[in-house]
């Protein structure tokens, strides 16, 4: 394989990794502070990718179109914390798995009736439609770097906003023991509501900056859904930090795979990843609970 | 709530159920609806897998989303044997149940040393290789899947078969909850660290129960594999597991005939409203919503309580 080669697929790797981790972010937290296994944080992709092709089209600008996906998924979000998901907390992992797996039929039919069977289309920003020439004769397409950086300052944000604010100390504390957080007065109820508006946020963000790489359509959220989940295993239940090293890793390692071995042995590789981490650290990468 | 580990006989309702269901065949050549025979025996089929899966979730406690892949195996061996030649039932059946039983116990030996969120998803993920792998092999028809020449098998004694293994199961599904081995899996569900403290090998009755759960999910997929005459690789993905669990806590989790409750259901409901209406799904997803969040024992436990 030659360098340019090897130089691509790793930026590959590095931008399917962000984009999972925009995915894994918010379903992290929701595992760890809430122990709740939302399947419907797929459809809240899907939602934003919809969104966005539907503002697209009727505003004509990728940037309202992402503003408006991501502010509209986030108050359904938050909304749909409120009424189903806060019922869920208390209960066991089953029902949770039930319920949410009803929210993703809902979801799917919903969609299919407001915008019909057909995949909607999500044209790449024309100013950023080309390639771009990053070192004499490697060439690189302009919005695969647009969605690395995007990525990579949304990390440095949550980064900043999980470990220097009290907001972030409060997530982290409910984090690694929610009764004991309560009891010191944190308002888990109203900070989890917030907490999973800004993962729904996320997951539009990186549904609508997909959009012009994979088709908007239904059953979207599902593919990637399980990919996050991955990701959440790996890195450890709860932890931002084994989110965006469990993304990391996963996209690097399912872009390799793919341009190094066989079909069947790439489909495979990330479960085989996630199989050994829990082989050999049962909690993932990065525990939360100490 | 009385706790008791005791699974009591059914009722004389079973009983007469069993007996409507024997004599469903006649009736409904009787009146043309040959179809419906189909019909039928995919909701005992189901109701078998379903049933396996809840001896894992209802009584070992033990949440497993990959159990499609022992479903899926038990069809695609089946549909790989009819390929060569080897149609007869006697003969494949057995074989796709030993081969999905060496699967779950293999599977299971890894996935048993996690548990709770991480054992839901270990399974997922090895579910996942063994779809993976099965769709990149092109002898097994790839994205395609595998016809089958022949059946085997005449429709109303695949419907017999069908029944006559399903009361089987019930039947056993109580022997086993009764006997000790099943009362040592309660408990272990209950409590682990406790039943380990008192000397029980808990390992070797989760990984027991993994793999009788697998070799019966193999034989229902065996089954699904012949009345359908092919297997495709739906029936070893994730959204296939999610069907079967969703059948389970649909009839009740641990409720001796949840499997088979929630399996009729869900197909029936899928059978009456997908002619009438394509979103039929979103009439679905509310019913579901609503069993959770008010009937959290499900079909079987809302007819017990009466």
């Amino acid at each position: 394989m030659s360098a340019a080669l090897a130089a691509e697929q790793a930026l590959n790797g590095l931008q399917l990794g962000l984009m999972l981790f925009l995915m894994a972010a918010g379903l992290t937290l929701v595992l760890g502070i809430m122990d709740t296994i939302n399947l419907a944080h797929g459809s809240l992709y899907m939602t934003g990718a919809y969104l966005a092709a539907a503002t697209y089209a009727a505003a004509g600008s990728f940037l309202v179109a992402v503003a408006a996906a991501v502010v509209g998924t986030a108050l359904i979000g938050a909304l749909l914390e409120m009424t189903v998901l806060r019922a869920l907390y208390r209960r066991d992992h089953l029902s949770q798995v039930l319920a949410t797996f009803a929210i993703i039929l809902i979801a799917n039919e919903a969609i299919r009736m407001t915008w019909g069977p057909q995949p909607l289309a999500l044209p790449t920003p024309r100013a950023l439609s080309g390639p771009v020439e990053l070192l004499p004769g490697f060439l690189y397409p302009a919005w695969r770097l647009v969605l690395i950086a995007a990525g990579l300052g949304v990390a440095v944000l949550l980064f900043i906003l999980v470990t220097y604010t009290r907001a972030g100390m409060r997530v982290r504390a409910g984090a690694s023991n929610r009764e004991m957080a309560e009891v010191m007065g944190v308002d888990v109820k109203r900070l989890f509501t917030v907490v999973f508006a800004i993962g729904a946020a996320l997951c539009a963000l990186a549904g609508a900056l997909l959009g012009p790489l994979l088709a908007v359509q239904v059953g979207m959220g599902e593919s990637i859904l399980i990919l996050a989940f991955v990701v959440v295993v790996i890195g450890g239940i709860g932890s931002i930090r084994g989110a965006f090293v469990g993304a990391l890793l996963v996209g690097i390692v399912d872009t390799a795979g793919r341009a190094l071995l066989v079909p069947a042995l790439a489909s495979i590789a990330i479960y085989v990843l996630m199989a050994a981490v829990l082989f050999w650290k049962p909690q993932g990468l990065f525990p939360a609970r100490g | 709530m009385k706790v008791s580990l005791h699974t009591p006989a059914a009722g004389w309702w079973w009983a007469a159920v069993a007996a409507m269901l024997a004599a469903f065949p006649t009736i409904a050549a009787n009146f043309g609806q040959e179809y419906y025979i189909g019909l039928a025996t995919r909701m005992l089929v189901f109701g078998i897998a379903a049933t396996s899966l809840n001896l894992l979730v209802g009584y070992g406690g033990m949440v497993s989303f990959g159990h499609a892949a022992f479903f899926g195996t038990g069809a695609y061996a089946v549909a790989a044997l009819a390929d060569r030649g080897v149609s007869a039932p006697w003969i494949t059946w057995p074989l796709a149940m030993a081969l999905a039983a060496m699967l779950a116990l293999a599977i299971g030996a890894a996935a048993l040393r996690t548990r709770g969120l991480y054992f839901i998803m270990i399974t997922l993920a090895f579910a996942q290789m063994v779809f993976y792998l099965v769709v990149s092999v092109k002898t097994l028809g790839g994205d395609d899947g595998l016809s089958l020449a022949a059946r085997g098998i005449g429709e109303s004694a695949l419907f017999y078969t069908a029944l006559a293994l399903a009361v089987l199961a019930a039947c056993g599904l109580r022997r086993l909850a009764n006997a000790g081995f099943g009362r040592a899996l309660q408990g272990v569900r209950e409590n682990e660290a406790r039943m380990e403290a008192v000397g029980f090998p808990v390992l070797r009755i989760k990984l027991a129960a993994f793999t009788i759960a697998g070799a019966v999910a193999g034989l229902s997929g065996a089954l699904l594999a012949t009345l359908n005459g092919r297997a495709g690789p739906g029936l070893l993905d994730w959204p296939q597991s999610g069907q079967l669990l969703v059948m389970v806590i649909l009839g009740g989790v641990g409720q001796r005939f949840g499997g088979f409750i929630g399996a009729a259901v869900l197909l029936a409901m899928e059978e009456v409203l997908s002619p009438y209406w394509v979103h039929w799904q979103l009439v679905l997803g509310i019913v579901l919503l609503a069993v959770v969040l008010r009937a959290p024992r499900g079909l079987a436990g809302m007819l017990a309580r009466g």
